[in-house]
């Protein structure tokens, strides 16, 4: 972290700069009143199992006062695997919920009312799938699909870098990802059909400007991608959201969300030439820092987590996730978790936060701080450009290999002391109390197994084949696939069935050697 | 123990788990230490982790796991090992392995599970010390 240039009162071009939150370029925020008029939205990242585990937890959260809900699912789900293949053994339900069948989804929301509950699903090389899943389990609820409101991630680009769950290469990803986003800008306008991350990046090793800059840089490429398939980009661009980590430098971090705003409202207007407010907006979802928690001395997670939720917070979040203390070690427990959700609650209504937008605003050192980063992260989208853009950079290694070098710079640095982190390579303890650890069930993964097969068993064989083979052709065309991945998960396909067709048609993605 | 060359390294990811930066900082890491480092990338089986430690000829076998898999793939990684006769290779972990876990980890016959906050340094020594 670097001090500002000049530290002391400095010059601000209000107008131009800042604006009046709710004002181009939303700088202070995307709206006038922020927080007085509307909280961020709780929403804790959740799932393991099977469903019917997860629907009860969804319900304990509910209960609890989340007040959005943020699906996880397990690894084969993400990387289109059905729980019974053989690539899903020892991963089913570890790191989310299985979904393989339309029937796991209505267990999933079972008791849920999509009308009511916002639902977040951090799925990216599946998302069209598992909207699909979702769409059905709406038409089951009765609920018209104007009425639904959530996100799916969507964001494939940030896989090939940081998170490692593509499934197929960028051009076929993009297709299926331009696809998802047009597909609800006109029946599902209500939903954000893509979360535009910078968390993982960050997780991974990027300074803040790097997650700007790379962050911003895929959200131009995607817009780009729309733009090239015929879509109506100004329409599209009101539902693109992003997501961001709140890391534990804090006044870096509530300075590196103001940049984030004033950037992207600067490029949707001159780049893409979008006069629209809505689409000038930055809207995000913040996850606070999991890279930061340490597995020495957990309890000492909790002040951490309070910090960053804090700068989220004053940086004007549109929706938080706020890690629970044990979550270097595993899932959290029932306990942990309610803590992290209470940490939220006493926030927002004891810590008296939320009278103003942006009340870090004017800040000789936030605003410094602020035009230090937009600087930085520009230079960076710039060389990206020069690059030939993002999808290059990618394919390339420029991206990986610069936060594999900030990542080994700052391991360094803990080696030599030149950060400190409590606990671990300081004030460590040698008392060691034992923390309770959430367990997996893992009987219920046999059981997911045996369900799956079951189900695969009951249909009528010749209705499945003759969904995949319409699929297959429309995979090989050009159309639309969304309401495809309707009509066959509505006729018992499961997702593992409809990705292995997409595999034989688009290919597998074959990354670069990162070392 | 001298060694007529360099300590050779595989460091693996196993399971479907395609988080790296813990795997891709430890192989930097024990490269900068004057080892010869071969990373498998992401998304291996027990069976190719094992293949490519015997193809490469390696003395150690550094598996990376964050998903919760560990138990079964090391596991599975142990057993093909022990049918390899030709000689013995160091085993150790890291990751999101909880202590409870190490300890089963280490009566299958991993050398070392080194939890987060572990530093290359201690790594490297350990290897230096046990190859």
């Amino acid at each position: 972290m670097t001090t500002p240039p000049g530290s002391g009162p400095r010059k601000i071009n209000y107008a131009r700069d800042l604006g009046d939150p709710g004002q181009f370029p939303f700088t202070r925020g995307i709206h006038p009143k922020m927080y007085h008029e509307r909280p961020w939205t709780m929403r804790q990242y959740a799932g393991y199992g099977t469903a019917k585990e997860s629907n009860q937890h969804y319900k304990y959260l509910l209960s609890h006062g989340q007040t959005g809900l943020s699906v996880a699912f397990d690894l084969p789900t993400q990387i289109g695997y059905d729980s019974d293949h053989e690539r899903a053994e020892g991963e089913i339900g570890r790191v989310g919920v299985a979904i393989s069948t339309i029937e796991d989804m209505e267990t999933l929301f079972d008791g849920i009312p999509l009308d009511k509950v916002s639902t977040s699903m951090t799925i990216n090389a599946t998302a069209a799938i598992l909207l699909a899943f979702y769409l059905a389990i709406a038409d089951e609820q009765k609920v018209p699909w104007e009425k639904l409101s959530g996100t799916t991630q969507n964001d494939i680009l940030k896989e090939y870098i940081a998170r490692g769950t593509y499934i197929f290469p960028p051009g076929p990803s993009l297709r299926l990802t331009t696809d998802l986003m047009a597909f609800c800008a006109e029946r599902v306008p209500k939903w954000n059909s893509i979360s535009v991350g910078g968390y993982h990046m960050r997780e991974m090793g990027a300074t803040a400007a790097q997650e700007i800059a790379f962050t911003l840089s895929d959200g131009i490429a995607y817009l780009k991608a729309v733009k090239k398939a015929g879509i109506d980009v100004e329409r599209v661009a009101q539902r693109v959201s992003f997501f961001f980590s709140a890391d534990i430098h804090f006044l870096e971090e509530v300075a590196k969300f103001r940049a984030l705003r004033r950037m992207w409202a600067n490029i949707v207007k001159k780049r893409f030439k979008i006069a629209n407010k809505r689409a000038q907006m930055l809207r995000f979802h913040v996850q606070t820092a999991g890279s930061t928690l340490t597995a020495q001395q957990p309890d000492n997670n909790v002040v951490r987590t309070t910090i960053e939720a804090l700068a989220a917070v004053l940086g004007g979040a549109q929706s938080l996730h706020t890690n629970s203390k044990d979550e270097a070690l595993g899932l959290p427990t029932k306990e942990s978790a309610l803590l992290a959700l209470r940490t939220q609650q006493i926030m927002l209504h004891e810590a008296g936060v939320t009278g103003a937008a942006d009340p870090l605003g004017g800040s000789y050192y936030i605003e410094g701080l602020t035009d230090q980063l937009e600087s930085e992260a520009s230079g960076l989208i710039a060389e990206i450009e020069r690059r030939g853009g993002m999808v290059k950079a990618i394919e390339t290694g420029f991206v990986q290999r610069e936060i594999l070098r900030t990542a080994y710079e700052f391991q360094q640095a803990v080696e030599q002391k030149k950060e400190i982190i409590v606990g671990v390579n300081a004030y460590q303890s040698e008392m060691k109390k034992a923390t309770p650890i959430f367990k997996l069930n893992a009987r219920n993964q046999k059981e997911q197994r045996e369900r799956v097969r079951r189900f695969k068993q009951r249909r009528d064989s010749n209705r499945i084949a003759k969904c995949l083979e319409k699929l297959e052709r429309a995979a090989r065309g050009k159309d639309n696939l969304i309401p495809l991945f309707i009509e066959a998960v509505k006729n018992k396909v499961t997702l593992g069935e409809i990705c292995a067709v997409l595999r034989s048609v688009f290919g597998e993605y074959r990354p670069a050697a990162k070392f | 123990m001298r060694k007529s060359r360099p300590t050779r390294v595989l460091v693996a990811k196993c399971g479907l788990d395609g988080h790296e930066r813990g795997a891709l900082v430890v192989a930097q890491g024990l490269r900068d230490a004057g080892m010869e480092v071969i990373y498998t990338g992401i998304r291996n089986t027990p069976e190719e982790i094992v293949n490519t430690a015997l193809q490469e000829d390696v003395d150690v076998i550094g598996v990376s796991s964050l998903s919760g898999s560990h138990e079964k793939a090391v596991g599975k990684i142990m057993k093909l090992l022990k049918q390899d006769r030709a000689r013995k290779r160091l085993v150790i972990a890291g990751g999101i392995i909880p202590p409870e876990d190490a300890k089963k980890l280490r009566k299958l016959g991993v050398a070392a599970v080194f939890e987060p906050g572990s530093s290359l340094e201690s790594i490297v020594e350990f290897i230096k010390k046990n190859v």
